[in-house]
């Protein structure tokens, strides 16, 4: 947002009334989700009284309206075309609003600094034990008696403070606690990354310890028991010394196992059961028996007098390490996100009032300019003003070339300046960087679940109980059907079914997969918006690819001006270019650079009207002109002449021949050709490979298309689609049954994106949030599409195995636990075995997630 | 004897069933005016039931304090949320929901569950 748009138009007073004014709203949509739906939400706010303009863009869902009019006026409008609406505001629009007079010439940016110099950023507390109104007061007054603090607020209703000041959170907690209460910070968890990791490693160190303790005992036993020992309870001597193993097996579960028994406690309370609940009840049962057994063994019959106190300290012990592994196995799932966390710059050299100074990176505000020397980072994303470098981008988009910058292109934040010093002008800070953007979708999408998934989840969530039933069947059996002892029979089987089963694995099989696996995507530089996405995307039968923009370079040039009828070539350029100045259609944007780059006079324009997917007309110098493809001057019965002959031979060449008619004359044609990327053909082959059927789109003629597609060897095409086909293109393939993946700018195509199983986006490298899109490639490669799909398609074979894995382990592990093959083959599985199997299932589940981290999208395999 | 042990078998297998499965909890925490505050400790989110109006929009305070990784994040499956939970730190989770229902937001794994009750008008 520009300062100039909230200034006063000239000649009117500093007094006149703020509705009179005019003024640029801004309003965020709801509801749109087509192509369709731009020009109903344009015509509805330019419907509106005053409006001198109004724009939509749909991918950023937000319109642009200037005009003397009320954005309550404007709001209404859009609701009542059927969509929602709300106005944008912000601070500084606030701020400038409230200022009676803005100086329109002065310079932009100083009375912004105002309010910067008055605060820090406000630090947010959660108070807790504060419950009466009077609380309030004490805690506001606790607040603000620290030092350094400017204005403190407590909200009693969500137990929240805002302090605002140049102070530490630690003190302004210790100061509330002195009051009486409990705070904690509330900050973002991008800040808090480096607590988590300290976090992590307490309570990894602290599984270690208790592993150590459980062991110390476990161990031992184990093995006095497998050498021979005797660890049946018979002579009172015997009572004693097992009394003692009990108590210090007591001892164990209380400093090792704790968690697990109040864990299954708290969650009993609760109606719900989780693994705490299963490894509780197994090692509890043991050692309950075990005890039983020291000490009133009159109770039980002579041959069961066994006792089971290594079991419960061996099963702690290895269920410790076993998390303790997963810990550590998880720490590494989440690697992606570590390294994009660590792109962020911690400070940048800001020049202010003339000088260079180094401020920390959340201070700076948009529209500061911003120095970088070579091998220093970009700090906020913004647009270069001064000098010229060579950026490395590669950690962002995937694109391994250093890419040149001259003053007037965007630099993004994160990136690494290699060669040049340049000075540039933020344009996103904060949370609105890309780079931040990336971050956020990136761990929304790890967090997110693809519906293979459901079945598991189904599973795990009723798994507890339908356990616990198991165990208590397995126990009967053996009571009903068992030899003797049958109570020692029973105790085994029943504790060892409790043990062996892992929901975790189940659980754990498809997230730590996607987690990985939409990581692995970023690295590439392909942005997958979810789960759902992920697992679409390995399915595709049929890849769309727009031959705009995404197998072309989408910056078209003029090749070939040819004229008839006594015009001469720059006469026809400065006429097709005065028609076409004003369109963003990338042919037109050609036109218009050819004629400035013969430095043609454009005239100006009037009547100018757009006929969708075939030319426009208007008048220039009075001069009716037409300008388009062949049907729209077969339309208006221009004869073309031997024009139609060249044309086609040019489309044959691949290039896009449009025709000029002047006062219904045909003028000439201008012949535009878009370069083909360098890696589009290596690309394509590669979707191929990967069983893609690749098809073209465009709205070029049937030459053009023919001529690319060959080049870059798709043999399906469609050509001389109008923007609104693209959409039912897409959608006449899905009625063949097949599931499809469609590729575009995400901006013209987002109703044919929308449509499509799997939209891919190309960006430009800062577009982050294109909100049609599934994928979002940070680089305008094609290759980013292969990446997508074989990483998608990896990532699924990685969860059908986890899945596989963990189904069989818990479909054969618990009927063996509960003693099904002790009729033939006289085995039946000890309960330590029981507790090393399920420790290791999870942590497998894991490991063979980061197995995922190894695969190479290779673009060499093509 | 053999009778009361698969009495009580089947009786023990009775109860898992309702416990864990037919009880419905009654109590629930109210969302006022302001934030709810849910404590993620050992195994359960207290309250785990937390009951909002249609349309209002809610503040659900998330306080994990059980480090394991299980209790890493909260998931509203249905509500398309996904968040991580710091340890020891608060983690705010802004919704309005205008369907009325009942939403289960869990972990990762489902093992720590609760549930948010969208109450009919």
């Amino acid at each position: 947002m520009t300062h100039s748009s909230h200034c006063h138009e000239p000649g009117q007073g500093a007094d006149v009334e703020h509705k009179g004014r005019v003024q640029n709203i801004r309003l965020t949509i709801t509801g749109a989700s087509c192509g369709g739906c731009v020009g109903k939400i344009e015509k509805a706010l330019q419907a509106v009284e005053g409006v001198e303009a109004a724009t939509f863009k749909l991918a950023e869902r937000e319109a642009v309206v200037h005009g003397q009019v009320e954005a309550a006026a404007l709001i209404e409008a859009v609701e009542a075309a059927g969509y929602g609406a709300s106005e944008i505001t912000d601070d500084a629009q606030a701020e400038s609003d409230k200022t009676p007079v803005a100086p329109c010439h002065g310079a932009p940016g100083t009375e912004k600094q105002a309010p910067r110099a008055a605060t820090g950023n406000p630090i947010h507390l959660a108070v807790t034990g504060a419950s009466c109104a009077s609380c309030v007061s004490k805690i506001e007054k606790a607040l603000q008696a620290v030092e350094g603090v400017e204005a403190a607020t407590f909200n009693l209703a969500d137990r929240e403070a805002v302090v605002r000041g140049q102070v530490d959170a630690a003190a302004l907690i210790k100061s509330v606690e002195a009051a009486g209460y409990g705070a904690s910070e509330i900050t973002d968890e991008e800040q808090s990354s480096d607590e988590k990791e300290k976090a992590e490693e307490a309570y990894y160190r602290k599984l270690l310890r208790e592993m150590t303790i459980a062991l110390a005992l476990g161990v031992p036993l184990m093995a006095y028991g497998l050498l021979g020992g005797e660890m049946n309870v018979v002579t009172t001597g015997e009572r004693l010394v097992w009394l003692v193993v009990g108590l210090v097996t007591l001892g164990v579960m209380v400093f090792a196992g704790s968690h697990f028994y109040i864990g299954a406690w708290k969650s009993f309370k609760a109606h719900s059961a989780n693994m705490d609940t299963l490894i509780a009840l197994g090692t509890g049962t043991a050692w309950l028996y075990s005890m039983v057994v020291v000490i009133a063994p009159g109770i039980v019959p002579e041959l069961a007098r066994h006792v089971y106190f290594e079991a419960t300290a061996m099963i702690i012990g290895l269920i410790d390490l076993g998390l303790a592994l997963e810990i550590r196995a998880r720490g590494r799932t989440s690697q992606a996100i570590k390294r994009l966390l660590g792109l962020r710059a911690k400070t940048a050299r800001v020049v202010r009032d003339g000088r260079e100074q180094d401020i920390p990176i959340e201070s700076v505000q948009i529209d500061d300019i911003v120095r970088v020397r070579p091998g220093e980072k970009i700090a906020v994303d913004g647009v270069v003003t001064e000098g010229h470098t060579s950026i490395d981008e590669s950690m962002l988009t995937g694109e391994p070339m250093p890419v040149e910058k001259d003053a007037g292109d965007e630099v993004v934040g994160g990136t690494l300046n290699k060669s040049g010093s340049i000075l540039y002008r933020a344009t996103r800070v904060g949370k609105e960087t890309a780079l931040a953007q990336i971050i956020a979708m990136v761990k929304q999408a790890q967090n997110s679940r693809p519906p293979i998934g459901r079945l598991a989840d189904t599973i795990a969530s009723v798994f507890v109980p339908v356990v616990m039933i198991i165990s208590v069947l397995a126990a009967l059996c053996w009571y009903n059907f068992g030899p003797v002892p049958q109570v020692a029979y029973m105790l085994v089987t029943a504790t060892t079914v409790l043990i062996i089963a892992c929901p975790c694995a189940l659980g754990l099989a498809t997230p730590m997969s996607v987690m990985v696996g939409v990581g692995k995507a970023a690295e590439a530089g392909v942005l997958i918006r979810n789960g759902q996405a992920l697992q679409q995307a390995s399915k595709l039968n049929i890849m769309v690819l727009d031959k705009t923009g995404t197998i072309t370079a989408g910056h078209p040039e003029v090749t070939e001006v040819i004229t008839r009828n006594g015009f001469d070539e720059s006469e026809l350029l400065q006429l097709a270019a005065s028609l076409e100045a004003g369109s963003e259609h990338p042919l037109a944007q050609a036109i218009v650079e050819s004629a400035q780059a013969r430095e043609l006079d454009l005239g100006s324009l009037e009547g100018f009207k757009a006929i969708a997917g075939h030319g426009v007309e208007g008048s220039v110098k009075g001069r009716a002109l037409l300008f388009g493809n062949h049907k729209l001057m077969k339309d208006r019965g221009i004869d073309l002449g031997d024009l139609q002959a060249k044309a086609q031979e040019l489309a044959a060449q691949a290039r896009t021949p449009m025709y000029l008619a002047v006062d219904n004359q045909a003028a000439g044609i201008i012949a535009v050709a878009d370069p083909i990327k360098e890696d589009s053909v290596a690309a394509i082959r590669r979707m191929q490979k990967l069983g893609l059927e690749v098809v073209m789109i465009t709205g070029d003629n049937e030459a053009t298309a023919k001529a690319v597609a060959e080049k870059v060897g798709i043999k399906h095409y469609f050509a001389e689609v109008l923007p609104d086909d693209k959409q039912n293109k897409v959608a006449e393939l899905q009625q063949q049954g097949k599931l499809v993946g469609m590729t575009g700018d995400g901006i013209n195509d987002a109703p044919a994106l929308a449509q499509a199983d799997v939209g891919f986006a190309i960006g430009t490298g800062t577009d982050v949030a294109i909100e049609s899109a599934d994928v979002t490639l940070m680089r305008g490669s094609l290759h980013g599409i292969a990446d997508a799909i074989a990483i998608s398609k990896a990532t699924l074979r990685n969860i059908k195995q986890n899945l596989f894995g963990a189904f069989v382990y818990n479909t054969l592990g618990i009927p063996f636990a509960a003693g099904v093959l002790y009729p033939f083959v006289g085995i039946l599985l000890n309960p330590v075995i029981a507790g090393a199997a399920m420790a290791f299932s999870s942590v497998t589940v894991v490991t063979n997630a980061n197995r995922l981290r190894l695969f190479k999208p290779s673009e060499a395999s093509a | 004897m053999s009778i009361l042990v698969n009495l009580i078998g089947l009786a023990l297998i009775a109860a898992i069933v309702w416990w864990f499965w037919l009880y419905q909890p009654k109590a629930s925490a109210q969302s006022k005016s302001g934030a709810v505050a849910i404590t993620v400790d050992d195994g359960v989110y207290s309250p785990s039931r937390v009951s909002v109006k249609p349309n209002e929009p809610v503040v659900l305070r998330f306080l994990r304090k059980d480090p394991s990784p299980c209790a890493a994040m909260v998931i509203f499956d249905d509500l398309d949320i996904s968040e991580e939970l710091p340890v020891g730190k608060p983690k705010e989770i802004s919704l309005k929901v205008d369907k009325p229902g009942t939403y289960a937001f869990t972990c990762q794994m489902k093992m720590y569950r609760g549930e948010l009750v969208v109450e009919n008008e």
